[in-house]
């Protein structure tokens, strides 16, 4: 019977997932709406999982799935990620070799302000990440500049997120300068194409699979999914930026990843956090 | 949903029509090996997305229907082969890998994992 009910339940995904695949404005110039695309996932995932309150969508699997979340909760009364945020302040404020610090290279000398990244600089004529501009400020200053993925740039990434938590996402995709909305472009276009030897697109997971098991995961819902970021992840046992995180998904569908920080990344992110505009920054976050 | 970028593996199409069923002259040793390709995280894994009722399925995901009833519902056991070597031949959007046209499986592990299906 219970088999069943899963066998059932699962057509019903299938051709639910043909119908409203969510992305629901077009793939080119002429027909993509960036607001359009936002409100029809949020109502996508309104329908799939109608207990979850939209604002729940920052803390990734466990806005849906109850099993895990009770754990989750309990790992976040003493958070793993403490460390690295006092690490990150103290990093923060130790002066470059010049005198110069952080604080100097952002506005408002760096506190508060993640929920306005990534933007679109239209002077550069591209996407700006947190942590590109971290490191832009070090070379800048003479500074070598650090590893991407993880340790000092992720701690560092993960204090001034922490200086942030509960400003809303407001991501602009400025309407005088074409080349932003073709930024946005390619990042959604990344998202729903598929790729690799399993032939398969971060839609496919974390869009149509939200929630559903493959072997042992859970893939989470893609509203929401950069707001806690950079993240801890118990099986890293560490922390993690973003583009490290596109990497390992990469590897799980057997597609090359891009290197952190490479334009169609930056886009990708550029696109994964409009949709999230409207929720609020919650780094650093916790996850399995 | 308009139109979507899906790149496509063009290259093999035409094993597809001319692979013939292997019919093995070692029955055993075939559905051992369609289960080895089944379980097998670097093989087909299809136990990570459909459940089976073998005591030896660990950890099996349900992105995908439980495997049961086969010859039932595949009567046409080429039909169930051609699911297996290219799921985007009836849905382009399915999470199902094209395990035979991306190179996945060899001709050989797809006839063995079809034959190890049919018994459930
Ligand atoms: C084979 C399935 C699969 C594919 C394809 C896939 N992912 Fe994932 N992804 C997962 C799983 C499983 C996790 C870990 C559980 C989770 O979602 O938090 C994850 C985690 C993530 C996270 C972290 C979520 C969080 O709450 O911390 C992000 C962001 C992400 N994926 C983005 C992407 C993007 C972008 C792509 C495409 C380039 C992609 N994924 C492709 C399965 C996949
Ligand atoms: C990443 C997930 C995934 C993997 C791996 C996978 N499948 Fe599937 N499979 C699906 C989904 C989802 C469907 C439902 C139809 C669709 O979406 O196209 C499906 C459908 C099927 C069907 C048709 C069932 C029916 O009742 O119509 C068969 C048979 C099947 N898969 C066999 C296999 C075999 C054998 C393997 C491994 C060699 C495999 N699958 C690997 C996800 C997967």
């Amino acid at each position: 019977m219970k088999i069943i009910k899963t066998l059932a339940l699962n057509l019903a995904v299938a051709s639910a997932s043909q119908a409203a695949l969510a992305a629901d404005s077009g793939f080119d110039m002429q027909t993509v709406d960036p607001e359009a695309d936002r409100i029809a996932l949020q109502n996508y995932f309104k329908a799939r999982f109608p207990e979850t309150e939209i604002a729940d969508y920052v803390n990734g699997i466990y806005a849906v799935d109850a099993g895990s979340r009770e754990q989750w909760e309990e790992l976040e009364e003493f958070p793993p990620y403490e460390f690295d945020v006092e690490k990150g302040e103290e990093l923060f404020n130790t002066p470059f070799a010049n005198g110069k610090g952080y604080a100097d290279c952002f506005e408002n000398g760096g506190i508060g302000i993640r929920h306005k990244y990534p933007y679109w600089n239209k002077d550069e004529g591209t996407v700006k990440t947190l942590e590109q501009e971290i490191n832009e400020c070090r070379t800048d200053n003479d500074e070598e500049p650090l590893a991407w993925g993880k340790g000092a740039i992720a701690q560092i990434s993960a204090y001034m997120a922490w200086t942030s938590r509960d400003k809303v996402f407001d991501i602009q995709i400025p309407a005088d300068d074409e080349r932003a909305k073709a930024a946005y472009l390619d990042g959604k276009k990344f998202f729903y194409a598929k790729r690799g030897q399993l032939n398969l697109s971060c839609a496919n997971c974390h869009v149509q699979g939200t929630n559903i098991r493959i072997r042992a995961d859970l893939p989470s819902p893609q509203l929401g999914h950069v707001t806690h970021f950079p993240v801890f992840r118990s099986k890293w046992g560490a922390l993690g930026t973003l583009h490290r995180r596109y990497s390992g998904c990469h590897k799980d569908s057997r597609s090359k990843p891009l290197k952190p920080q490479t334009e169609t990344f930056r886009n990708l992110e550029y696109f994964q956090s409009y949709m999230s505009n409207g929720l609020v920054a919650n780094g650093p976050g916790a996850r399995k | 949903m308009r139109k979507l970028t899906t790149s496509f593996c063009t290259v093999g199409l035409l094993a597809m029509f001319t692979a013939s069923p292997v019919v093995a002259d070692n029955h055993a040793e075939q559905i051992a090996l369609g289960k080895a390709v089944y379980m097998g995280k670097s093989r087909g894994n299809c136990v990570s997305c459909h459940t089976i009722a073998d005591p030896d399925a660990k950890l099996a995901g349900n992105q995908g229907p439980p495997t049961l009833s086969m010859k039932a519902r595949f009567p046409d056991k080429a039909k169930l082969r051609a699911q297996i070597w290219d799921a985007t031949k009836n849905n382009p959007l399915t999470i199902m890998p094209p395990l035979g046209k991306h190179w996945i499986l060899s001709e050989e592990e797809i006839d063995a994992v079809v034959e190890y299906i049919y018994q459930f």
